[in-house]
């Protein structure tokens, strides 16, 4: 059984204002499941938990109760047990013009987790670098290989990202905003690179997301998220066309609708001629 | 107004619209160009009018010119962005034309922010981390309101907070204090400061999650209504625009290729890379589109590759 699970999650920061100290419970008893082959999307406002959960799952951030199993086994924190989690479970970051190191070429960027994680080696390298980026569509690879980050759009450095998360061999993905970033006439571009990678390599994915219109058309699944926490989550067409919850209803009117238009502008007037 | 040959398309039923209305700025064959090396045209002859109390929608992909259009509407271009040609007029609720691009000096600094202001991109950066909101909105009206006392400031500055929806008593608070949304009401309070007649704003939105989003945009529509400003809003999201715009005007490679009602853009988009725009966003609950998830009908590693 492949899977990544996360059972009862919580985190807890210490908040200070003055004097005072306090705890804020940003992630409350979260618990879901990745498969293979699956994309699970996490929506939610700003501050509602959903980055806390992916830092939690790429341990970047130590729960402070409950537990996330890979294959049904607790992970592993340190030594070669971590290592060996991160050649499964890969994150793709919000900020390509943050995540790449400016220094840097491309072949670089993808050379080292290749190396680390023992994949290739020696004159291995260059193929395989060539094969993740013919595999993210950048093409010719040579000529991208020898780039560097600015020499790229933004749309190029989120698939070198992508890429760079592949190259492990990851069998699960985490992407935080990973297109929020994007221009809009390149981020479907991007999601299709994602969906297509997805299913060639049986790949779970976690999207996170505030874009409710990707989440419907991108993940199998929704979890909304509202103050740490899941507050409603079903297979993705059933929370969007039939939302349960007030938050989510919340969440859907006011994402941008082209059919409702002028219905904001006469809704203010009636709000003015009422007060 | 669309004279010249080149103009964008349109529809009859939009110069049914703007007959009706009241024209508040007109850009004229305005070309900008930045002075590098080759030279790059940012923006090419490009002629728009914009109406008292419209809210006009500038959309297109980063790189096509909106902001640097933008720019040359205010005259806030510096070097090596250069105004090459055309002409910018702004006709004042009292009858005078002015020529904006004419204007040097005291005339220039007098004109800018009391007739149009501007919320610029990343708004949420752009108030200064080291003074109060208090003083940022009074630097405003000393400057434009010389005549103005300390306790009559004072009540402005409260007045204006409250229109924007933030509590009066932020006013001695700095920017580091304020969420995303408020800063960016502060920024609109200041923008309105001086009651100018157009308001050019620069991507409002853009980094701030959608139910912060709707807040905003619905204070920007309940004050449109109350003083009649008219609105450049500038922005790539596209259904947003659809949703809150009365016109939208489509730029691509610093042309405005299509200019029509929104009504006529979300029904019948004439220009092919204004179908494409729309296209490129999924519908939230409507049909899913036959693009999705395939990775195969729209990949775009060709479309990027510009």
């Amino acid at each position: 059984m492949s899977s990544l699970e996360v059972r009862n999650l919580v985190k807890e920061f210490k908040v200070r204002s003055g004097l005072r100290s306090g705890t804020l419970r940003a992630v409350n008893d979260v618990s879901f499941t990745l498969e293979p082959g699956k994309t699970l999307a996490l929506v939610g406002e700003s501050g509602s938990g959903k980055s806390t959960v992916a830092k939690m799952i790429s341990q970047l951030e130590t729960p402070t109760s409950g537990e996330i199993l890979l294959d049904g086994r607790p992970i592993g924190r340190r030594g070669r047990a971590l290592s060996s989690y991160r050649h499964q479970v890969q994150m793709v970051f919000q900020d390509p013009f943050a995540s790449l190191n400016p220094y840097h070429t491309v072949a670089h960027h993808l050379e080292r987790p290749l190396k680390l994680h023992g994949v290739a080696s020696g004159d291995a390298l260059g193929p395989a670098v060539h094969d993740l980026l013919e595999r993210v569509n950048l093409t010719p690879a040579e000529l991208y290989a020898v780039k560097r980050p600015h020499e790229m759009s933004g749309g190029q450095r989120q698939r070198v990202a992508i890429a760079r998360a592949l190259a492990p061999g990851a069998r699960f993905l985490v992407a935080d905003e990973p297109v929020s970033m994007l221009d809009v006439s390149i981020r479907l571009g991007v999601l299709n690179l994602l969906a297509r990678l997805q299913r060639e390599e049986n790949l779970g994915v976690l999207y996170i997301t505030h874009d409710l219109a990707t989440a419907r058309h991108f993940s199998d699944e929704i979890i909304v998220m509202f103050r740490g926490d899941i507050v409603e989550r079903g297979p993705s067409d059933e929370v969007i066309l039939d939302p349960q919850h007030e938050y989510t209803k919340t969440l859907l009117a006011a994402a941008p609708e082209p059919s409702r238009h002028g219905r904001l502008r006469e809704e203010v007037r009636a709000e003015l001629a009422a007060s | 107004m669309t004279a010249t040959t080149t103009g964008p398309l349109s529809s009859p039923t939009h110069d049914d619209h703007v007959a009706r209305l009241e024209p508040v700025l007109t850009a004229r064959n305005v070309s900008i160009e930045y002075q590098v090396d080759p030279p790059v045209r940012a923006v090419d002859d490009v002629s728009l009018t914009l109406h008292r109390g419209e809210i006009l929608g500038l959309a297109g992909e980063s790189g096509c010119g909106k902001t640097t259009l933008a720019y040359g509407l205010n005259r806030l271009l510096k070097p090596p962005a250069i105004l090459r040609s055309g002409d910018v007029t702004f006709h004042d609720a009292n009858g005078t034309d002015i020529d904006v691009v004419s204007l040097t000096g005291d005339a220039l600094r007098a004109f800018r922010w009391d007739k149009v202001s501007m919320v610029f991109q990343g708004a949420m950066n752009s108030l200064n981390p080291v003074i109060s909101v208090r003083k940022q909105l009074g630097d405003v009206l000393t400057t434009h309101r010389p005549q103005m006392g300390t306790k009559e400031r004072a009540a402005r500055s409260a007045e204006l907070l409250e229109l924007v929806g933030v509590d009066p008593t932020r006013l001695d608070s700095f920017a580091h204090e304020l969420s995303g949304g408020m800063r960016q009401r502060v920024m609109i309070a200041m923008a309105m400061a001086l009651n100018p007649q157009v308001m050019i704003m620069d991507e409002p939105t853009t980094a701030l999650d959608v139910v912060v989003q709707r807040g905003i945009l619905r204070e920007i529509m309940r004050l449109r209504e109350r003083f009649n400003f008219a609105v450049v809003f500038i922005t790539h999201d596209l259904p947003l625009l659809l949703e809150i715009s009365d016109r939208i005007a489509v730029m691509r490679a610093g042309r405005i290729v299509e200019l029509d009602t929104s009504e006529s853009i979300y029904a019948r988009a004439q220009h092919p890379y204004t179908r494409q725009l729309l296209d490129s966003f999924p519908s939230l609950t409507g049909d899913r589109g036959s693009f999705v998830r395939t990775g195969v009908t729209r990949d775009a590693a060709e479309e990027e590759a510009s």
